[in-house]
């Protein structure tokens, strides 16, 4: 392998790497507070992009205003799904809430089959994002950069939101325990509904790059790119935001020189992003940044 | 000795007055076909094309042996698992007569023994894999076969395109794909005599949407031409970003390729994209093809595509295959289908051979302008 092709390997790794991240911080979010894998998380992340077609092939709204209501509307119904699917079983065991998380998935990509019906739509292409851009041998588009600087920008504002705010307090006090953080005077209930309206609100907005990347949109395409940014969430300790955006990284930078080096192996990509879950589930369980265990009782 | 013979009578009375009467049980109200095709997932467009072609020929013809003929849709949802599901529905709830599907050979492969352990025929539109037929008594199809398809071209890229060198690029996941990629390299190196003349074979699956390290693979081994055979969705997004890393080989590929969505989801990226398959409108071959663009435009307001050419000839074909048999019983209409000859399809004169595979000839289309425009008709030897 010549220094050009790893040159541009690294690049096409950034590219793909930072857009798992993107979708990894929304997904590790609601788990950090909650406690709660939400399943639902990838087809939150299709329905957006449905939004932003509609707004600009329907509605005729110039991009920018389409997508800025993508994620205000993606926010409301991320607090609409956990009112309705999870907060009724706040009480119940985990598993229950688990399973209602799975049941919404499926709900909304077959509902997003009957609505949206099943032959891909064409995400709206504006010539900025897909601007070839040269340097040196390497070949990459703009959202080669937008999307990195995006997903960094994005860590920065969580981070304040979550550490230095005060609603980021009550949503680290109901991390640890909600009845306890209730007897404090904390509204346990707004500040999970904050949690969810963020976690869509980051869900459309790795739709939106997704969209733009990749052109094509259909009602299954939740499924692995869900899948994919669990895997990275866990990899990089499942409820650290920015564990999960350096497992973002690695799971994209992992499979593309895995092709790079073994273009044979191609087909087995995705094998090799499970078996890396496996592994990491088996000898280090808690992930790279991820801290111990606590169990809420 | 009399009351023998009349008892023999008796009998005879009986049984002859019981096969009368399981036949008069038995007597159809109706001709009942199954269809099974992808309407959702990743081969929706293909099912929803091949379709408006059966429920257009439906229209055209609705009785056959003077019983009014239903349709019966399952979505095998491009899914393997559930296209057996569809299959083994239709045969066991429904109690279709004959079936007709499916758009992808991994589909119809895995629907292929539930129809013939039930001993009732099915007529693909359009897998176009050997193995859909191969074994199968009770599969047959409208369409041609990928060794043909793959030697069309390797034969189109060596001689008209001039082409010494050849990368490949496989959905690894679909039957369909792994035996076109097998079908153009075995005829490619054959043709150009050089062993060596594959530079470069990799793989993806089918809903990946970033091919940008098996891209990066094949731009540096400098290719000729890239063959990519996969579904439109895939393929589109795949030959953008091989544009977008500078590679400027033309991209051939097979009839799956033929979608509106591969037009608009590749937009200028797929601008010069060579690709067979079974049908133009622009080449009608026998009578029944201008009858067929005639209806298809009178209903749809546009030139028809290939799948819902090949729905319409096996819908056809099965009438064919009844009215031929003369009675509504699975197993007389498979025989009578097992016997096609030089009908007159609107995608060509379909003869079945005796693996019940249609030998016709393909076309080569282009796209240009957002259209696909026929450069090349090829017959087969």
């Amino acid at each position: 392998m010549t220094l050009e092709i790893f040159m541009q390997n690294i690049a096409n790794g950034i590219t793909l790497g930072s857009l798992y991240a993107l979708l990894a911080i929304g997904y590790t979010m609601v788990y950090g507070i909650l406690r709660l894998i939400n399943f639902a998380h990838g087809e939150i992340f299709m329905v957006s992009t449905y939004f932003a077609f509609y707004g600009i092939a329907i509605f005729a709204l110039p991009w920018q205003v389409s997508f800025v209501l993508t994620i205000i509307l993606t926010a409301v119904m991320g607090v609409i799904i956990e009112r309705a699917a999870y907060r009724p079983l706040r009480n119940a065991p985990r598993i229950s809430a688990l399973i209602s998380a799975i049941g919404v998935s499926f709900l909304m990509s077959n509902l997003g089959l009957v609505i949206f019906g099943g032959r891909p739509k064409t995400f709206f292409r504006p010539q900025f994002f897909q601007i070839p851009i040269q340097l040196g041998s390497v070949r990459v588009v703009a959202l080669f950069f937008i999307i990195p600087v995006l997903t960094v920008v994005l860590l920065a504002i969580l981070n304040y939101i979550v550490y230095k705010t005060k609603i980021g307090l009550a949503m680290r006090a109901a991390q640890w325990d909600f009845d306890v953080a209730r007897l404090m005077g904390v509204e346990v209930d707004r500040a999970i509904s904050v949690t969810f309206a963020i976690g869509s609100a980051l869900a459309a907005i790795g739709g939106i790059m997704w969209g733009l990347r990749f052109v094509e949109i259909n009602p299954n395409m939740g499924l692995f790119p869900g899948l994919k940014c669990f895997i990275a969430a866990v990899f990089g300790g499942i409820g650290n935001i920015a564990g999960a955006v350096l497992g973002g990284f690695l799971l994209g930078f992992g499979e593309i020189m895995l092709v790079a080096f073994l273009p044979g192996l191609a087909g087995y990509r995705d094998a090799f992003a499970f078996i890396l879950l496996i592994l990491m589930l088996l000898f280090r369980p808690t992930g790279l940044l991820g801290e111990k265990q606590r169990v809420r009782t | 000795m009399m009351s023998h013979r009349r008892l023999i009578a008796c009998l005879v009375l009986l049984c002859v007055a019981s096969i009368i009467g399981v036949a008069a049980a038995e007597t159809p109200t109706e001709v009942r076909i199954g269809v099974y095709e992808p309407m959702t997932g990743a081969m929706a467009a293909g099912g929803q094309m091949t379709w408006e072609g059966i429920e257009l020929a439906q229209k055209h013809r609705p009785t056959v042996l003077g019983l009014p003929v239903r349709l019966i849709l399952v979505d095998n949802r491009s899914d393997k698992v559930e296209a057996a599901t569809a299959v083994t529905r239709l045969v066991q709830r429904d109690k279709v007569h004959a079936i007709i599907g499916s758009y992808g050979s991994a589909l119809s492969m895995s629907g292929g023994p539930i129809a013939q352990e039930a001993k009732v025929p099915v007529m693909g539109c359009s897998p176009t894999n050997p193995l859909v037929t191969l074994g199968n008594d009770y599969y047959f199809r409208a369409c041609f076969i990928d060794p043909f398809q793959g030697r069309v071209m390797a034969q189109f890229a060596f001689e008209k395109l001039g082409a010494k060198k050849a990368a490949i690029i496989q959905d690894v996941a679909q039957d369909y794909a792994v035996g076109l990629a097998n079908f153009f390299k075995e005829a490619f190196i054959e043709l150009t005599g050089d062993p060596e003349a594959i530079v470069a074979n990799t793989y993806y699956q089918t809903g990946d949407r970033d091919f940008t390290a098996q891209l990066t693979h094949i731009a540096s081994t400098n290719p000729d031409v890239v063959f990519a055979p996969g579904y439109y969705a895939d393929s589109a997004v795949l030959i953008s970003q091989a544009r977008s890393l500078g590679i400027d080989a033309p991209f051939l590929g097979g009839d799956t390729f033929e979608a509106p969505e591969f037009i608009e989801i590749g937009g200028k990226n797929v601008e010069g994209v060579y690709f067979s398959t079974h049908y133009s409108a622009d080449a009608p071959i026998t009578p029944a093809s201008e009858e067929f663009v005639a209806l298809y435009k009178a209903e749809f307001g546009k030139a028809p595509n290939t799948f819902a050419a090949l729905g319409y000839d096996c819908y056809m074909l099965v009438l064919d295959a009844i009215e031929r048999a003369g009675v509504v019983d699975p197993v007389a209409i498979r025989d009578a289908m097992a016997e096609t000859k030089e009908f007159m399809g609107a995608t060509g004169i379909i003869t079945l051979d005796e693996n019940g595979d249609a030998t016709k000839s393909a076309v080569v289309l282009q796209v240009q302008d957002g259209e696909f425009k026929l450069v090349d008709v090829v017959h087969p030897r």
